[in-house]
């Protein structure tokens, strides 16, 4: 720090901007004091690993999340891309099995077409945002519609489900525990703190962030603004794939259900978290302790029925905008 | 009044059946919502194969098949299957009971024939005749059987599907069996929206919270697919009997190989009813005759001895 007073408003900006952080997270942890209150059971750490654990699936996704939102982009797609990639890589592992391959390669090679999905998916939309020049919103909108389409059209409007040799092999990835912790919960902050790092220490990060302040000026600071965009986009499309790679195994079915309304989920934990929708700035920390939350409140309220269940979105809508409002306060 | 309704609606009838007569020809449209989950899924399904076999089976016979993502796309079907594709009898399933009502009076009063499937119109004189499903024996049948399996002793957790009238005729009708056996306790009951991922999450939940549970009524196939996945995870052995509901063809043949010793049972609600609806309606106007004013198709319990016949391989429901 500088001790010239021409500084002191960058230093009084920064300890106000990390006081906003801490907002989400006063949030969360009055909620597990209220939740602990309600039922002791709350605070349970096989409690906490199945909260943590069903967490990551959209917290994976709103690390991706974070970047597209900061450089002033949206994705309304990624439930559906997750159901299709599912759908896909069921179908796909089934037919390898069926052709006599061993299981072991059947899934490797299902986890490796997930990536590869999700990849192609978001390349194909940062193509159209940037060279077609079509506005974000509306080319995922135009996704949305066609993954869940596509999916329901393999599937018959049924389930697909993976075959259970496969099924048996492939459920530790979500079952088993490293250490006591399940392993989803591992690749979660294994992503968080990648894409933390990916933010905030390198050069893509900062233009990420650049880009959303001020697209006009980041151009003439000579961007590959373009570029940027699109890795944004694939970055999010490679954090569905991850995020598949673990849905997978939990039920081993795919069914025009799966991750419906995953999108506004993730969206909501980017801004529950302390980034603005209109980009330029945010925190990944936020977004991890946003879905957190979000998981919480359902969690609490399914613990305890002191309220009628028709109430329950009610209460989610309350928390979250008291949690957003506690953020602006301390601004 | 009502009788004064019906009797007009009588004479519309008789109209339209001359019309029908004197063309020869039936062209039935099928409205539909489209397929978002097994159980819908099941309904297209169900209703392609009717007009794949009818029409093979009758030459007169036209059906057409329509799917509605939202109650305002299905309303416009209607319209679209009236002036373009000229239908003179109609089976729809509608979207939701309300909204759909003034539409498909609008129909009727073109002096096309009304069948409607499984949700009923709130003013029942815009339809001709109703086949449903029976809700009542959907939540009946399972509480007397795990009241039985348990005794008439124990915890019972449950699941409710989506906020509808239908739900609720379910869980009224178990919770009134319920009432006669005070020794059973309902532990809670919370929504998981006909959906394996919510009902593995509440099912996770209710085992944090209750140290013993007897039986689970997940009241519903998909749902109950959820329930097992989250007991297997959480390794808890006090569960005895998972219930599920509606006849899916994955829980008929877990039944079936006595796969899973806690499925013992389901109740049918087949989206073969949309089948039957379209047979009926087809068959009935093209003798020009009228249906039942309501037909109720039977739920009746699934076991290990009768589940052969519920067991459909090609559905993909």
């Amino acid at each position: 720090m500088q001790p010239e007073p021409v500084e002191s408003p960058t230093v009084s900006r920064k300890w106000r901007s990390v006081l906003g952080g801490l907002g989400p997270i006063l949030g969360l942890v009055a909620l597990c004091i209220v939740g602990t209150a309600l039922n002791p059971d709350f605070a349970t750490v096989d409690n906490l690993m199945n909260v943590l654990t069903r967490t990551a699936f959209i917290g994976i996704i709103a690390v991706g999340m974070t970047f597209v939102i900061m450089s002033g982009g949206i994705d309304l797609s990624v439930g559906s891309m997750a159901a299709l990639i599912a759908g896909s890589m069921i179908l796909f592992m089934n037919g390898l099995a069926g052709g006599g391959h061993a299981p072991l390669l059947v899934v490797a090679l299902g986890m490796g077409l997930a990536l590869v999905l999700g990849l192609a998916f978001g390349c194909a939309h940062g193509l159209l945002i940037t060279k077609g020049r079509v506005e974000p919103f509306i080319v995922t909108l135009g996704t949305l519609g066609i993954f869940r389409a596509f999916l329901t059209w393999f599937a018959d409007g049924g389930a697909l489900t993976l075959d259970g040799a496969l099924s048996d092999l492939y459920s530790p990835v979500y079952y088993a525990s490293l250490l006591g912790v399940p392993i989803p919960v591992w690749i979660f902050a294994a992503v968080a703190v990648i894409g933390s790092v990916l933010l905030n220490r390198t050069a893509f990060g900062r233009h990420v962030q650049a880009i959303g302040s001020n697209e006009q000026v980041a151009r003439y600071a000579a961007i590959r603004v373009d570029l940027v965009k699109i890795l944004t986009y694939m970055l999010l499309g490679l954090c569905v794939g991850i995020a598949t790679l673990l849905y997978v195994p939990r039920l081993g079915s795919a069914s025009p259900t799966t991750g419906l309304l995953w999108e506004l989920e993730a969206i909501a934990a980017v801004v529950v978290g302390g980034t603005a929708l209109k980009g330029g700035e945010g925190r990944l920390v936020g977004t991890v302790v946003g879905a957190i939350l979000l998981s919480v409140i359902s969690n609490i309220l399914n613990l305890t029925s002191i309220i009628s269940v028709y109430l329950n979105a009610a209460v989610q809508g309350g928390v979250i905008i008291v949690v957003a409002f506690m953020q602006r306060g301390r601004r | 009044m009502k009788s004064l309704i019906r009797a007009v609606g009588a004479g519309v009838l008789a109209l339209s059946a001359c019309t029908a007569f004197a063309a020869e020809k039936v062209t039935l449209g099928v409205a539909i919502p489209t397929a978002t989950h097994g159980f819908t899924g099941g309904i297209v399904w169900w209703a392609n194969q009717a007009r794949q076999e009818l029409e093979k089976a009758h030459p007169d016979l036209k059906i057409i098949v329509k799917t509605a993502g939202s109650a305002p796309e299905q309303a416009n079907q209607l319209q679209d299957l009236l002036t373009v594709n000229k239908i003179n009898a109609l089976v729809i399933f509608p979207f939701e009971s309300a909204s759909l009502t003034k539409p498909v009076a609008q129909v009727k009063g073109k002096g096309v024939y009304v069948t409607v499937v499984d949700r009923g119109l709130t003013d029942t004189s815009a339809q001709d005749a109703y086949v449903a499903g029976d809700n009542t024996a959907f939540g009946k049948l399972p509480a007397e059987y795990l009241a039985k399996r348990l005794g008439g002793k124990g915890n019972i957790v449950m699941l409710r599907g989506i906020p509808t009238t239908l739900d609720n005729e379910r869980y009224n009708a178990f919770m009134g069996v319920m009432k006669q056996y005070p020794d059973i306790k309902v532990l809670d009951a919370k929504y998981g929206n006909w959906n394996r991922d919510d009902a593995f999450k509440v099912t996770q939940d209710y085992l944090t919270r209750f140290k013993h549970i007897d039986a689970v009524w997940a009241a519903d196939d998909d749902m109950a697919v959820g329930v097992l996945k989250a007991i297997d995870q959480a390794k808890r052995t006090d569960i005895k009997e998972v219930f599920g509901g509606a006849g899916a063809k994955g829980m008929v043949k877990t039944i079936l190989d006595g796969k899973d010793k806690r499925i013992q049972a389901d109740v049918s609600y087949s989206p073969k009813f949309i089948y039957d609806a379209i047979k009926l309606t087809a068959e009935a106007r093209l003798k020009g005759a009228k249906l039942p004013a309501t037909t109720i198709i039977p739920s009746v319990l699934i076991t290990k001895e009768n589940a052969r016949q519920f067991y459909f391989p090609d559905s993909p429901f």
